[in-house]
């Protein structure tokens, strides 16, 4: 665990860094400019990208030594993506998977 | 700020407000479970206000990430805003003092509602719209501290929470793929990282990795620009 110290300064960088991400827009082309082609086209596409990445980053401690180590993330991420094409509820397919990820892994794959 | 104001932006924000106080409780649960109490919670839902980077930073504490990698990790969260900003520069402006509270408070869901939202006759605008804000904030700071408060008092196993994060990551690119008419950017942004964090992660270190991954991915689009752009080009602005 970090100290407070380490803690209060993590909080900070995430909190500047948030901020930054959210006014980069507002000052570069708040002067009536209108933003390069280049930067649009990557504020087009680098999103899906990151959201592939960070599903991935999420998922590096997945080892196949045996199936508890890696079919409850399968088995929850599938249903995730089936409860959301079916209900469209962020809270429902958010929730479902988390809560049925919880009981496979505390209850099923032990 | 007025009464008038706040009284017409509450009916608009009610949606917002199960949402929040929903996964702003999963977001104070975790935390607790993580070791962090209410009042950790409440500081980090008033400075850094953001869903999927709370979460985030639920993993990154708890792992004593280093401040480089939680400064990448929460860049790499976060830059979908820079969509959002770019199509809020007219709205905001003229906002005096509030546009900086506007911009630090520009979340998903505010993005969402402050995108179709109009001010009722009679009411300002500008009100309207920091109404919105200030009330979203809130539901969020709520749902934060209560979640934190209930992981202390309620004993539960709390093992597996931290998939919530997980699985916010990909109702969100559930969401993006249905938007997109083109998938490549999604796909090479997950096989590029599977090669790269997954397998030569093994041998270089994953947190030296995710910034390659990254880099490699930027280069790939730039590529395809041509490609893509012309698919593309049909479907958004």
């Amino acid at each position: 665990m970090l100290t407070t110290a380490g803690a209060i300064a993590s909080i900070a960088v995430m909190a500047v860094v948030t901020f930054l991400t959210r006014a980069l827009p507002f000052l570069l082309f708040d002067r009536g400019t209108a933003p390069p082609k280049l930067i649009l086209y990557l504020g087009r596409v680098l999103p899906p990208a990151i959201i592939a990445m960070l599903i991935i980053y999420c998922l590096k401690d997945l080892s196949f030594a045996q199936a508890g180590d890696w079919l409850p993330q399968l088995i929850s991420v599938g249903a995730v993506v089936a409860l959301h094409l079916w209900r469209h509820n962020n809270l429902l397919s958010i929730f479902g998977g988390t809560i049925l990820y919880m009981i496979l892994v505390q209850a099923v794959f032990v | 700020m007025n009464r008038k104001a706040l009284s017409a932006a509450f009916p608009v924000t009610v949606p917002v407000l199960m949402g929040y106080l929903a996964i702003g409780m999963a977001f104070g649960f975790m935390l607790q479970a993580i070791g962090y109490n209410f009042i950790w919670a409440f500081f980090m839902s008033l400075t850094i206000y953001a869903g999927s980077g709370q979460y985030l930073g639920v993993t990154l504490l708890s792992t004593a990430a280093g401040l480089g990698t939680v400064a990448l990790m929460t860049l790499l969260i976060n830059f979908r805003h820079l969509v959002y900003g770019l199509s809020m520069l007219e709205k905001f402006r003229g906002m005096g003092w509030r546009k900086f509270y506007m911009i630090f408070s520009l979340t998903d869901e505010t993005y969402a509602l402050l995108a179709s939202a109009q001010a009722p006759v009679g009411v300002d605008p500008k009100s309207f719209y920091f109404a919105i804000a200030l009330l979203d904030q809130s539901y969020w700071i709520l749902g934060s501290v209560i979640g934190a408060v209930a992981g202390a008092l309620i004993p539960v196993d709390t093992t597996g929470i931290d998939f919530a994060m997980t699985a916010l990551f990909v109702v969100i690119a559930v969401d993006q793929w249905k938007a997109y008419r083109k998938h490549l950017p999604a796909l090479l942004g997950g096989a590029v990282t599977i090669v790269f964090l997954l397998i030569l992660g093994q041998v270089f270190g994953q947190q030296q990795m995710l910034i390659v991954s990254l880099g490699v991915i930027v280069l790939l689009l730039l590529v395809l620009r041509e490609k893509l752009e012309e698919k593309e080009g049909e479907t958004t602005c």
